[in-house]
């Protein structure tokens, strides 16, 4: 338990998937122009992280990894090659899966969610994360901890980042770095402030 | 066609640079930009997937039905990036290793996306590949900048070889650590912006707000 909430926290501040390993930049630079916004968005990176790397790690122990298809009676198979193509796919297949569930059963979460599903297939984040499951060869209890950790520490960015930048519309900068040019800048501040999270031991 | 295909080929280079104009596929140009020779197999891999993506998109286009296309499209990139994955792991395995997970996310790099959505759906075979070779050289071209950069003055060196004689080793450089730290790439790309868009007045972003002057009475 206490090695669970020890990765949680790390996940969340030390290896931020936004600050630190820069995923999910173009959605985190391009939709945090608004705080509510940027806050649907980062809700629904947190639910669809928190489904597919569960997911994603189960795929990965009972058909990928070498020796897991033993269960059907073919010990000596290993597809980890077609790692890749099967963890994008169930990224597609849940956020189209979350966007039938929501538009059928939760109106209002579906009208508020809905034009942001479609952006998180393509969102990095969300496959970044998995991958860093499989290269850390993480079990089920972990994959799922890691999964809404980093999604809420991605969600926190994101707000955190749309929250600079609608001060940021009021002050004098300088044309050419008028808008995308300042926002790297503060994203880079922002980067360098959350970098005092690794001195955390935990 | 009204472009030429010279043009195709150059125009992303800096008119219409896929990372500085159409803020797409950022999140590998930061995180794998440290020194100079990954940030080149990275822009090598992204040029390879994004023209091929491009080219077989386009030779299916007809066939692909609207409402299934993302998903095609997902198929034929993943397929592209695990042969480059492939590749990598046999011939360079310590450079796989550096890149860790940024090879597979290639397949979410919006520029792949973005050039297979925007072009390759509807434009001949030929033109999408030169296309896609277009935006994949505009990429890297910032790739290797901010690795140049990165490389050179966090480190001293250029492709592992020593340029500037650092400190510790007896010499007169000061390597600059920060650097090697991932936060500066967001400030070299942030001013290489601000430089492309010095030299191209028209790339500047209007102003949401504007600070009006108040004449004195």
């Amino acid at each position: 338990m206490e090695g669970l909430i020890s990765l949680a926290v790390k996940a969340i501040f030390v290896e931020n998937l936004a600050l630190s390993f820069f995923l999910g930049m173009c959605t985190f630079i391009a939709v945090s122009k608004k705080i509510s916004t940027a806050l649907g968005l980062g809700i629904s990176v947190m639910v669809v992280q928190a489904i597919t790397v569960p997911t994603n790690n189960l795929l990965l122990s009972y058909l990928l990894k070498p020796g897991a298809l033993a269960w059907a009676g073919f010990p000596d198979v290993d597809l980890t090659f077609l790692g890749l193509i099967s963890y994008i796919g169930v990224i597609a297949a849940m956020v189209q899966i979350l966007e039938m569930v929501l538009d059928k059963y939760f109106p209002p979460l579906y009208n508020a969610l809905g034009i942001f599903l479609p952006l998180i297939t393509v969102n990095c984040a969300i496959l970044g994360g998995s991958l860093f499951m499989v290269e850390r060869d993480y079990n089920f209890a972990e994959a799922a901890t890691y999964g809404v950790s980093s999604g809420f520490g991605w969600a926190l960015a994101i707000t955190a980042m749309a929250g600079v930048r609608e001060k940021l519309k009021y002050s004098d900068i300088p044309d050419g770095l008028q808008g995308l040019g300042i926002t790297f800048i503060t994203a880079g501040l922002m980067a360098m402030a959350f970098m005092s999270f690794s001195g955390v031991k935990l | 066609m009204s472009q030429t295909k010279r043009e195709m080929l150059v125009d992303p280079l800096v008119d219409n640079n896929p990372i500085t104009l159409q803020v797409l596929g950022i999140c590998s140009a930061l995180a794998v930009t440290s020194s100079l020779q990954v940030s080149f197999v990275m822009a090598l891999a992204v040029t390879f997937v994004t023209s091929f993506s491009s080219f077989f998109i386009s030779c299916l286009r007809n066939q692909i039905p609207g409402s299934i296309r993302i998903i095609v499209q997902m198929v034929i990139i993943a397929s592209l990036v695990i042969l480059v994955d492939q590749v990598l792991k046999a011939y360079a395995f310590e450079i796989s290793k550096t890149l860790s997970v940024f090879v597979g996310l290639i397949i979410t790099n919006c520029i792949v996306m973005g050039r297979a959505e925007a072009f390759a759906m509807k434009n001949p075979p030929v033109a999408s590949f030169i296309d896609g070779l277009g935006n994949g050289m505009g990429y890297g071209l910032i790739l290797l900048l901010v690795g140049f950069i990165r490389e050179l003055f966090g480190n001293g060196s250029l492709f592992g070889v020593t340029i500037l004689q650092t400190v510790n080793n007896g010499g007169w450089y000061v390597p600059n650590g920060m650097l090697l730290l991932p936060p500066s790439a967001f400030f070299i790309i942030g001013l290489i912006i601000w430089a492309f868009r010095t030299w191209k007045p028209n790339q500047v972003e209007e102003r949401e707000y504007k600070i009006q002057q108040v004449e004195a009475h």
